[in-house]
């Protein structure tokens, strides 16, 4: 930003480095974004491991593979690396990538703060690792079985491990944060001109509301943790009763950022499906004012209903009758999207390749969860369904198609446009039934064996769940494996394959479809000319 | 747009931001007080408003109101503890505000020495937020010699903002044999505060 000069004055001033400085170095939003990308997959196959293992201990009753501790620590991890390792950097890669090419910016606002918003991930992740490794080690202390809630009192008695937790935590916020105050500048100053907010493509609008969520709800689990860790080591009692603390404090703070969290996770795909169901219906998205609106409407209401995580806390009757007051009225803009969608393929020439499989998929799943959802926001029937396995089915029908699944229609979506190579269609459909058939056999049977009264959180199970049980380890088997197809399916594209043209798909609209497949290094050095028919 | 009026932009963009990422970080640790804040007014129940500390500190000589509350003691002993024990009065009228003291006898049935621990309950457990117990046998573990007896003293308070509603309370102590052997000072204190 220290340059006043314009940029067409210094054309040694982008001089490419190559090798490993090519990546360690780099301020370039696609090589960033291609990091990020590569980040995620990495946590999502380490994720996806602590998964299966979880899977496999639960596939007996009785304790085969695991002890307790081990388990609950694999949870936490599951859930730590799946959302702040896998999902959280795959969307911000997905920004970084498609941010500028959509507004027509030539590279993000703060490209060296890309850059470090990007390098924070690794020792964060190594953090994170650690501190599930450190209490294999003698005196590494006891591990995290909290669950990645890391409630008090549980949560200051655990080992040094914690530590280790809690300074990822610290890391991975800030580089959450970082990325987000680089997407709002982005978003706000380097549209090309002529591009009115209310003309940006749909996946930026979903990246500004997300942004914000981040900044406003990241520095209070920042905040949250470092009291824990006060707590820990310094003597104080934010969450200690004995010390007059409360431990239900800590609940605020961290739902106070949880439940934001999975808007935050959700958006994003929004975004993607916003693009994908146009593209492949050949018809404009329907309704795009309200689907801004109704994204805000989510954003701005999502933040003030955290407390239906603790029905069961003992609050009183007027503060649980809000909190499912206000969570069941989300389902109204979350409908609206929903329908949205819908009414975009509605009559459209509709074509199913692989995105377009996973956008119908999501839309049938997601609409799932959310009514399982809206039974979970009902006090008197929630007290039954806390912390059982009910709980775990809903919000893995929500994220896995909400969030994860809307990843992957965007990979494939953007794949042939960031490689320059088609991706195999047969095995990118065989990836999808195979994924969508081991997801649903993993997580369906979940709702039986939590309505029946299964626990979660919990190593070992009554006899009389052993059935659901066998299923849903198999079906996590199958759909864990699974994601090694894409993995292949990926490096094949990037290897090589058809090439694909610069608007890889024939319905697709916007200004990421004007610059060739694979983009130049440098794209929109001159800000293009908005036309009518390209806004979203 | 020019590229200087652009970077202004986007720097005051990224200051505005910075101070809201700020703001928030602090909003996080003003959330301290303010929690207790908005439970005290809201009267959402939390921990601290039921703990008995906070209520015997409140003035109370002049809030004591004319109302008769009965209570009721009632006692039972796990089988795994040999031990007798009863409450030296089973019914109590009390006035809300007012100190009043209960003593419960414990008598060792066997030869060696054994140490018990009372487990403490309130019906109807609405009333709880308001029973404050300022010295109770139940806070510490009790261990009585071969064959000793002893009288163990309960000294509470009902609170005046008990609901008109409730008019009568039972405690209910249930007396069992440890399963672990007695933790080290700082979790028995911690079992003091909370009551």
């Amino acid at each position: 930003m220290s340059h006043t000069s314009t940029l067409h004055d210094v054309p040694h001033h982008h001089a490419n480095p190559t090798g490993w400085r090519r990546w360690l170095f780099s301020t370039n939003h696609k090589d960033i974004g291609t990091l990020y990308l590569l980040f995620a997959l990495a946590m999502l196959f380490m994720g996806g491991a602590s998964a299966m293992l979880i899977r496999a201990e639960l596939f007996q009753p009785g304790i085969q593979l695991l002890d307790p501790d081990l388990y609950n620590n694999l949870v936490t991890n599951h859930a730590l690396l799946m959302i702040f390792g896998s999902v959280m950097p795959a969307a911000a890669g997905l920004a970084n990538w498609m941010i500028p090419l959509m507004i027509g910016a030539p590279d993000m606002a703060l490209p060296r703060m890309n850059n470090l918003s990007f390098w924070i991930l690794p020792a964060a992740g190594t953090m994170l690792i650690l501190s599930f490794v450190v209490p294999f080690f003698p005196g590494g202390g006891s591990q995290i079985n909290t669950g990645w809630t890391l409630y008090p009192p549980l949560s200051i008695q655990v080992g040094m491990s914690m530590d280790f937790l809690i300074f990822a935590i610290h890391l991975l916020g800030i580089s959450s944060v970082l990325a987000s105050i680089n997407i709002i500048v982005t978003l706000l100053n380097m549209r090309a001109p002529g591009m009115t907010l209310m003309k940006m493509p749909i996946f930026c609008w979903t990246w500004l509301v997300t942004a914000f969520l981040l900044i406003l709800v990241v520095p209070v689990l920042a905040g949250g943790v470092t009291m824990l860790l006060f707590d820990r080591h310094f003597g104080t009692s934010f969450f200690d009763a004995a010390g007059g603390g409360d431990p239900v404090l800590f609940q605020h703070l961290f739902w106070f950022f949880g439940h934001p969290e999975v808007y935050v996770l959700l958006l994003p795909s929004i975004g993607v499906l916003s693009h994908v169901i146009p593209t492949f219906a050949r018809k404009p998205l329907f309704g795009y004012k309200s689907m801004v609106g109704a994204m805000i409407a989510v954003g701005t209401i999502g933040m003030v209903v955290w407390a239906h995580h603790q029905y069961t806390i003992g609050m009183s009757l007027g503060a649980v009758s809000y909190f499912m007051i206000g969570t069941i009225i989300i389902s109204i803009p979350v409908g609206l999207m929903i329908f949205n969608f819908i009414a975009t393929m509605w009559r459209g020439a509709m074509s199913f390749e692989t995105p377009m499989l996973f956008a119908v998929a999501i839309i049938l799943m997601f609409t799932f969860g959310g009514l399982s959802g809206v039974m979970l926001a009902v006090v008197p029937a929630d007290m039954q369904y806390h912390d059982s396995m009910f709980v775990v089915a809903h919000f893995h029908y929500v994220l896995m198609p909400g969030a994860v699944f809307g990843l992957f229609a965007g990979v494939f979506y953007w794949l042939p446009k960031w490689t320059g190579h088609m991706y195999d269609e047969r095995l990118g459909k065989i990836f999808f039934w195979i994924n969508v058939t081991g997801f649903n056999l993993t997580f369906f049977p979940q709702h039986f064996l939590g309505l029946a009264g299964m626990p979660r959180r919990i190593i070992d199970y009554n006899v009389m769940f052993t059935e659901f049980n066998v299923i849903s380890s198999i079906g996590a088997m199958i759909f864990g494996f699974s994601h090694l197809l894409l993995l292949y399916i990926v490096i094949k594209t990037i290897r090589g394959g058809e090439p694909a043209p610069s608007r890889v798909w024939e319905g697709a609209r916007g200004l990421e479809w004007e610059v060739a497949s694979p983009p130049p290094f440098h794209t929109w050095e001159t800000p293009p000319p908005i036309r009518q028919e390209q806004s979203a | 747009m020019n590229p200087e009026a652009q970077a202004r932009n986007k720097r005051r963009t990224v200051w505005l931001l910075s101070l809201l990422v700020l703001g928030m970080f602090g909003f996080g640790f003003a959330l301290v007080p303010l929690y207790d804040l908005l439970c005290q007014v809201t009267g959402i129940q939390s921990v601290s408003l039921r703990s008995a500390g906070e209520a015997v500190a409140e003035p109370l000589p002049g809030r004591a109101d004319s109302r008769l509350i009965t209570i009721k003691f009632d006692t039972s002993v796990h089988p795994n503890l040999p031990w007798d024990f009863q409450p030296l009065e089973r019914n109590l009228q009390v006035h809300p505000g007012k100190l009043y003291q209960v003593n419960f006898a414990a008598r060792n049935r066997s030869s060696a020495s054994v140490t018990g621990q009372a487990i403490p309950s309130v019906a109807p457990w609405q009333a709880t937020a308001f029973l404050n117990k300022l010295e109770c046998f139940c806070f510490n573990r009790q261990t009585l010699a071969g064959g000793a007896s002893v009288e163990m003293p309960l000294r509470f308070m009902i609170s005046p903002d008990l609901p008109p509603d409730i008019r009568s309370l039972t405690l209910s102590y249930s007396l069992m044999k440890p399963e672990t052997p007695a933790p080290v000072s700082a979790p028995e204190s911690a079992r003091h505060e909370k009551g």
